[in-house]
């Protein structure tokens, strides 16, 4: 990661790197499938949200459940954010749909890695952006299970390794900002996050904003 | 397909006419400026011959102009050079929270390693800076103060001479030659009148990729009497605070390109004027559209707007699908996650910055092309929108 966040004109939106996108980011990009047209058909749909629009990123996604199969018959979505959010969202869109539909103990298993892998990748300093669109799913699935008369089956977030070296996870910064931590410097006081590993830098100071902006309003 | 280049504020084509007076000094006069023989002398005297053009054009005296790689090189040389040539003495700098990254980034800098106290003044909601609150910042350690002269993002021009004249009158009020005033002018010098005096700065920078001249090469005024350092020691050129041997073609395309620009500026300015506010009052027809920077001091060729819940990466490509070029203050992907300074500091939303786009516009820009961005953009406005599950209220619109 270049040491100097500011190249460029403006402010750098690449980190120096080239944006390029595969042939199938662009096409998701600038043909998005299944995206919400109109939200007042789905509102008795299962849906979840994550991301705020100060963050740069959010999404929505609604989903339709055979009931008895379990199988995803209908997924649709809205994002707020860049080409590779929106690319990674159109693409989880199909794949939870395709071939009849994924049963939702398939899609809880869903990783942004299987997005990426479909997508044909993304620049390294993208993929921050893509890791939105699973947790929106799981967040509405939760949500389907609730409105079945399933609560049992409802699954917490587990906590999502952000930095593979202190082995730090999101819900590691949540609880370091409910106790108080609210920037990148003091986070990586307590939880010396990204110290060995800077590429997770990004993603951190997103969920540091997005934690502050949930607990604290700011 | 059509292609409409409307960010010439990242940089300018070269104009034909200053590669023409360029071409000879690559490899028919291609002699250093500092030998002897006659070759070597008909490149310093083109060298000579920039020099003294530059300087008419500035009201400068040509022994007060040092040439350099670019605007960076210059704004870095005019901050780091002047600090290290006084810290003995006075070790507080003032500057503001609109600044290009290479002033900001080499007084954060020395901020951090102790050298200097740092005051970033903060801009109004339409990116200007008061010289109320400038005269206020200013005390008897304060070495410099750097304000651009025309924003870079959104267009916005500094009340410079003012800021000047107040600093003239403390310096004398104070018996001191401090503070010096630098100004950054390389979004301005196309535009703008760039007379030194007029101005009362001490430091003026420019380069030529803003202006329709070469990249690689910049320019700082420093006013006679002023207490400097080189950052780069060598062989002794530019009076010792440039070494290195002269860029010859790209001084003579600088200076090319400034004439063309000051002679020229009357007539293309209130031909860009009359565009810019055409593509500003049909971006504003667009619902929950945001202009940001100044309605009036801003640049004649700057546009720059917030279109509410979407983001700006995604926008600049859509656009650039239809063969539209501009740029976006949203942060997406860059190392830090933080959109443009410069909108943030007018006091606009997170939001409404991640959806800034800044179109600015150049000699090559016809009526045409502004129509036809006005044509394609409310139909990719309208579908990232529809795509976007934000829908945030007025109360955004700071």
């Amino acid at each position: 990661m270049p040491s100097n966040p500011n190249i460029g004109d403006i402010v750098s939106r690449s980190g120096g790197q080239s944006w390029f996108y595969s042939d199938t980011v662009k096409d998701h990009f600038f043909n998005p499938r299944n995206f919400m047209r109109d939200e007042s058909e789905y509102r008795d749909a299962a849906m979840g949200m994550v991301g705020s629009p100060a963050c740069g990123d959010a999404m929505k996604v609604w989903i339709s459940v055979d009931p008895i199969t379990e199988r995803i018959t209908d997924c649709k979505w809205k994002t707020f954010g860049c080409g590779s959010a929106i690319a990674s969202t159109s693409m989880m869109s199909v794949m939870v749909t395709e071939n009849g539909g994924m049963t939702l103990e398939a899609a809880r298993k869903l990783r942004p890695q299987d997005i990426l892998a479909r997508l044909g990748g993304l620049p390294a300093r993208k993929i921050h952006c893509s890791v939105l669109g699973d947790k929106a799913l799981r967040a509405a699935i939760n949500d389907w299970y609730r409105r079945n008369g399933q609560p049992e089956k409802i699954e917490e977030e587990q906590g999502r390794v952000i930095d593979p070296e202190t082995k730090v996870t999101d819900k590691d910064i949540e609880h370091a900002v409910l106790d108080g931590a609210d920037t990148l410097e003091k986070i990586q006081a307590k939880l010396k996050v990204g110290v060995g590993h800077p590429e997770c830098l990004p993603e951190v100071e997103q969920l540091i904003r997005f934690y502050r902006e949930k607990y604290f309003g700011t | 397909m059509k292609s409409v280049y409307l960010d010439h504020a990242a940089t300018t084509p070269l104009d034909p006419r200053v590669l023409k007076k360029m071409q000879p000094y690559f490899s028919d006069i291609f002699a250093n400026p500092s030998s002897f023989h006659s070759p070597g002398l008909r490149a310093k005297e083109a060298v000579d011959e920039a020099r003294k053009s530059i300087a008419a054009q500035l009201n400068a005296h040509a022994d007060e102009l040092v040439f350099c790689s670019g605007g960076t090189e210059s704004d870095n040389l005019a901050i780091l050079g002047t600090i290290r040539a006084n810290r003995a003495k006075v070790k507080h700098v003032v500057t503001t929270a609109v600044e290009h990254h290479a002033v900001l980034e080499p007084l954060r800098h020395l901020e951090r390693t102790g050298e200097i106290e740092l005051t970033v003044l903060p801009v109004d909601k339409t990116g200007m800076v008061s010289v109320d609150d400038f005269e206020k910042a200013l005390r008897s350690e304060t070495v410099l103060a750097s304000v651009m002269y025309a924003n870079n993002e959104i267009g916005t021009i500094q009340p410079i001479a003012d800021i000047g004249r107040a600093i003239l009158k403390w310096r004398k009020a104070n018996k001191t030659p401090f503070p010096y005033f630098h100004s950054d002018a390389c979004q301005a010098a196309g535009a703008l009148a760039l007379d030194v005096e007029k101005l009362h700065v001490d430091l003026f920078s420019l380069n030529g990729s803003k202006i329709y001249g070469p990249k690689g090469i910049g320019l700082l005024f420093v006013r006679r009497g002023v207490g400097i350092e080189p950052l780069v020691r060598g062989g002794g050129q530019e009076r010792g605070l440039r070494s290195g041997t002269e860029n010859v073609p790209g001084i003579v395309g600088l200076a090319a390109a400034l004439e063309i620009a000051q002679a020229e500026k009357e007539k293309e300015n209130a031909r860009l004027t009359q565009l810019r506010d055409k593509l500003v009052e049909g971006f504003l027809k667009i619902p929950k559209t945001r202009l940001n920077g100044h309605p009036i001091e801003r640049l004649p060729n700057n546009v720059n707007v917030s279109f509410m819940d979407i983001e700006g990466e995604a926008a600049v490509l859509y656009l650039d699908a239809q063969g539209i070029y501009c740029s976006t203050g949203s942060a997406c992907a860059s190392s830090s996650l933080d959109p443009s300074h410069v909108i943030l500091a007018t006091g606009v939303s997170y939001e409404a910055a991640h959806g800034s786009l800044r179109f600015t516009l150049g000699r090559s820009t016809k009526p045409a092309d502004i129509d036809y961005v006005l044509k394609t953009i409310p139909g990719i406005v309208q579908k990232l929108r529809h795509m976007s599950p934000v829908n945030l209220d007025m109360r955004y619109f700071a």
